[in-house]
């Protein structure tokens, strides 16, 4: 019944990011429980409101009524009870049924090979860190599938480097807060491979509204692999291009460095998104523009006119070291 | 008859014409509680046309995906004022005012305990509005940083922090709503003592119109949620300009302790406005149903019962930041178990309708819509309360629909409903049932448009807050529609003050008692005269206008 009213939902309002479409287990069991809710909250808008629009209907006053008033009732002890009682029994029902779900999302046991991500919040982006992997990116979380028969749910600890965020993917689990100087824990296991959108919840800031989220749940094979690419240093082979040479010298001399790393080099900046692959990202600015060379060299040159609020200033780049140094982060694979 | 020579005399010298200027100075140094109620809706009168501008810019922005209308800055200041202002400037102000002018009549006094006090409250409230709208002007400050605060109406920790939010637009927001607390502390207490020691001969509290019940419950809350949030601001205070490390957290203070401060009253808020409006709701169905309120013991110990459980709710805005099972799991069970008493409420004025001689005047369609509404606004309540599902929901668009459903759906359609009702014994003057009726259903399918179609886009994962956003994520026509209802909404409420306006002189001149009520305030002329009754009234059940006019079936003996 829950797939065929899910498939209702869907056919009227479909979304990538929808709460009615759950791919990972916390995301499916909130999606039962909303399921359990509204149907009690339908019964309950049913059955008040019908009684309501009867008695304005019924009771609506009319020409050939009298001039008398009507009968003067006061209350009656019986009835007044059993609408305190029944809403009694409904909360005890809903209060139990949620209760369940809350244990079953919060205190379900660890597995042993659940793959640890530590994730912190920045004005107005996201870092991620695999700390037995020794893996770091921003921006695009990379986990892998669950099997339900074996899970390898994907752990997530939660900070913030500055104000609140929160971490939503509606289609993975419901969403937490990034807090500062506090750490908080959910779990994600997405059961098929694919892109999961989500945004920060929490009002960060100016661009709070571009602060996407894009999780790619990726089969274990694939994971592994993109694992072993992010765990090289960047070492691109800049022999045969020029520009890209020049351009990682005017990168490195640049005050670049002192906000981005790029592992393997002299830029060890933490303050905005590590670059080391960030040719092998789909997006820039956090998710809102595709990471192609033209938008990356507009971004570098002015990223308010994509962002407006972004806390990367514009460096008042000439336009050659915009070319060389676009032409130099797109071989960072 | 004999106080007929008094009362003519009284007329006379109120139809003496002065010059503005004596008007003007009559008003500012007045502590008379009618005047002051007058002034305190008209001041929210003001600021709801403001907050509701600011609300229709915020539509047409996001009406369409990747729009430009305004820049994310401007934006932010907007849902921030717009915020704000509804709930301190606009929705306190309007309940006080009603609260002020209503209840010393209602309880047959004079005036309130401390006429002083509440001239003081009502301006330093206002004054706190004026301040919080001057940061257009000033907020830019020493820095040339922001001008209105852009921080949101609940401030989180640690954006309000000097690094985070130099300048000054974050401190005209905090010394607004903290004068603002001043104040609304001054009048609850006020309305409190009032009711204690100002009733006339025979109203005893089991007498009490529910209106005046219900201003004290909500008065009570302002005691216990206002001081923590007024604490809060003078800690954040500390911490912007003295070196405090209260909500500090690069210096190990707390961000989630705002929160609880924020939230302790924040939930509770909500009560102190919705109490109010069931006030309202509790005096005009039973007279244009004809029938006496349906349980009347259940309805008092419903309303105190809110007000208890209404303080032990807070957290339930905090579900998302990792409070743990427990935590959880308490917030859960308070903010479900609220629900029991509401329900009460609901059912007894369905009792009051039933068998009832329902007249559809203009007064009783907002109070049936405020049925209706509040009872979606209670359901959707409940799906929240589910903390699993909140947490797919808080923070989303659906909850802001939530809220609205409550603020606008119950709360100031109930409102409107009052205005209507007591219009007449405030000026004297009928409003006009045909405007009456267009600001009705332009505001009423507006509302339905804007808010019933914004708990999709939350639902789809639109979170709040966002200035603008991208094509595809399936939100584009939802926000069309709600926009467009904004629209409808903007025309009705307009409708509204030229309605307002309008009768005040054009108005049927109304009577002592327009609507054949039955509580106190409909004894005394329209407009009361100052000292509201020439002689302390005398009651012996809780209508004792019905008693007057129904010699041979006495409300009392049902007592």
């Amino acid at each position: 019944m829950y797939n065929s009213t899910r498939l209702a939902i869907l056919g009227v309002a479909h979304s990538p990011t929808s709460i009615f479409d759950p791919a990972a287990t916390p995301a499916r069991s909130a999606f039962g429980l909303s399921m359990l809710v509204l149907s009690v909250t339908l019964a309950i808008f049913l059955t008040v409101g019908g009684m309501l629009l009867y008695a304005v209907i019924r009771f609506r006053q009319r020409p050939t009524d009298s001039d008398r008033e009507p009968a003067q009732i006061y209350g009656s002890n019986q009835i007044e009870l059993s609408w305190t009682v029944i809403p009694i029994l409904i909360v005890v029902m809903l209060f139990l049924s949620t209760t369940r779900v809350i244990l079953d999302t919060q205190a379900a046991p660890k597995p042993s090979d659940a793959l640890n991500v530590t994730v912190i919040g920045h004005q107005f982006w996201w870092e991620y860190r695999y700390p037995k992997l020794g893996v770091v990116t921003a921006n695009e979380l990379h986990v892998p599938i669950s099997d339900p028969a074996k899970p390898t749910p994907t752990y997530l600890a939660l900070s913030s480097a500055d104000t609140d965020h929160s971490f939503w993917v509606p289609r993975l689990a419901g969403k937490t807060d990034l807090i500062p100087n506090r750490l908080n824990t959910m779990w994600i296991d997405p059961q098929s491979p694919g892109l999961y959108l989500g945004q920060c919840a929490q009002y960060c800031g100016t661009q709070h509204a571009k602060m996407l989220l894009r999780v790619y749940a990726q089969s274990p094979e694939d994971f592994a692999a993109w694992i072993k690419q992010q765990q090289r240093p960047a070492e691109p082979d800049l022999s045969g291009n020029a520009a890209a040479a020049e351009g990682q010298t005017v990168f490195m001399h640049s005050a670049c460095i002192n906000c981005h790393t790029v592992a393997g080099t002299v830029a060890t900046g933490r303050f905005g998104p590590d670059l080391t692959h960030l040719a092998s990202r789909d997006t820039i600015a956090s998710g809102p523009v595709q990471n192609t060379a033209e938008n990356l060299r507009q971004w570098i040159a002015d990223p308010n006119s994509m962002k407006p609020g972004v806390l990367m200033p514009s460096m008042h780049l000439n336009d050659h070291d915009l070319d060389v140094i676009t032409a130099y982060l797109t071989t960072l694979h | 008859m004999a106080h007929a020579p008094v009362l003519e005399a009284i007329d006379q010298t109120q139809i003496r014409r002065r010059p503005p200027l004596d008007v003007l100075y009559e008003w500012v140094t007045t502590v008379d509680h009618k005047k002051l109620g007058l002034m305190y809706i008209g001041y929210a009168l003001l600021f709801l046309v403001i907050a509701g501008f600011e609300a229709v810019l915020m539509r047409i922005q996001l009406a369409v995906p990747n729009n430009h209308f305004v820049s994310p800055q401007v934006f932010n200041r907007l849902f921030t004022m717009h915020g704000t202002t509804m709930i301190f400037f606009v929705a306190m102000p309007v309940m006080f005012g009603f609260g002020n002018y209503l209840v010393p009549l209602m309880i047959g006094a004079r005036d309130m305990a401390f006429p002083r006090l509440n001239a003081f409250s009502f301006w330093i409230s206002a004054f706190g509005g004026l301040l919080m709208y001057f940061s257009y002007l000033g907020g830019d400050g020493l820095y040339g940083m922001g001008s209105a605060p852009d921080v949101g109406w609940f401030a989180y920790a640690p954006l309000t922090a000097k690094v985070f939010s130099p300048g000054h637009s974050t401190d005209y927001w905090t010394l607004a709503v903290l004068l603002s607390g001043v104040g609304s502390t001054g009048t609850a207490l006020n309305i409190v003592t009032t009711v204690l020691s100002m009733r006339c001969r025979g109203m005893k509290l089991s007498r009490l119109p529910l209106f005046v019940w219900l201003m004290m419950v909500a008065s009570g809350i302002v005691f216990v949620a206002v001081s923590p949030l007024t604490a809060a601001q003078i800690m954040l205070i500390l911490d912007r300009y003295l070196g405090a490390h209260f909500f500090d957290t690069q210096a190990g203070g707390s961000a989630v302790l705002w929160m609880h401060f924020f939230w302790i009253f924040g939930h509770p808020e909500v009560y102190i406005l919705v109490l109010p409006a069931f006030g309202f709701v509790n005096e005009i169905i039973p007279v244009f149903s004809r029938k006496a309120v349906f349980g009347y013991p259940a309805m008092v110990a419903a309303s105190v019962g809110i007000g208890f459980i209404s303080l032990s709710v807070w957290a339930h805005h905090m579900f998302t930041v990792g409070m743990g099972a427990a935590g959880n799991t308490f917030f859960v069970f308070s903010t479900m178990v609220i629900s029991v008493p509401t329900g009460i409420k609901i059912f007894n004025w369905l009792a009051t309708l039933w068998g009832g001689k329902i007249i559809f005047k203009v007064p009783m369609m907002f109070c049936i819509a405020f049925l209706f509404q509040f009872l979606v606004a209670g359901l959707t309540g409940i799906m929240l309360s589910a903390a699993p599902f909140n947490w797919q929901l808080s923070a989303s668009y659906f909850v802001v629909a939530h809220f609205h459903y409550v603020i606008v759906g119950a709360i100031i359609t109930s409102l409107f409903g009052a205005f209507y009702y007591w219009y007449p014994k405030m000026t004297g003057r009928m409003m006009s049932e045909t405007l009456g009726k267009w600001h009705f259903w332009l505001f009423i399918i507006g509302f339905h448009l804007t808010f019933d179609f914004m708990h999709v886009p939350g639902l789809l994962g639109m979170p709040r807050r966002i200035y603008t956003y991208e094509a595809g994520r399936g939100w584009e026509g939802w926000n069309l529609i709600v926009g467009i209802g904004a629209l409808f909404q903007t025309a009705g409420t307009l409708i509204f003050v030229y309605n307002l306006v309008r009768s005040y002189y054009r108005g049927e001149v109304a009577g002592h008692d327009p609507w054949d009520a039955w509580t106190l305030e409909w004894a005394t002329p329209s407009p009361p005269p100052s000292y509201n009754f020439a002689v302390e009234p005398t009651v012996r059940s809780g209508r004792p206008l019905w008693d007057l006019k129904h010699p041979e079936d006495l409300d009392e003996n049902y007592e």
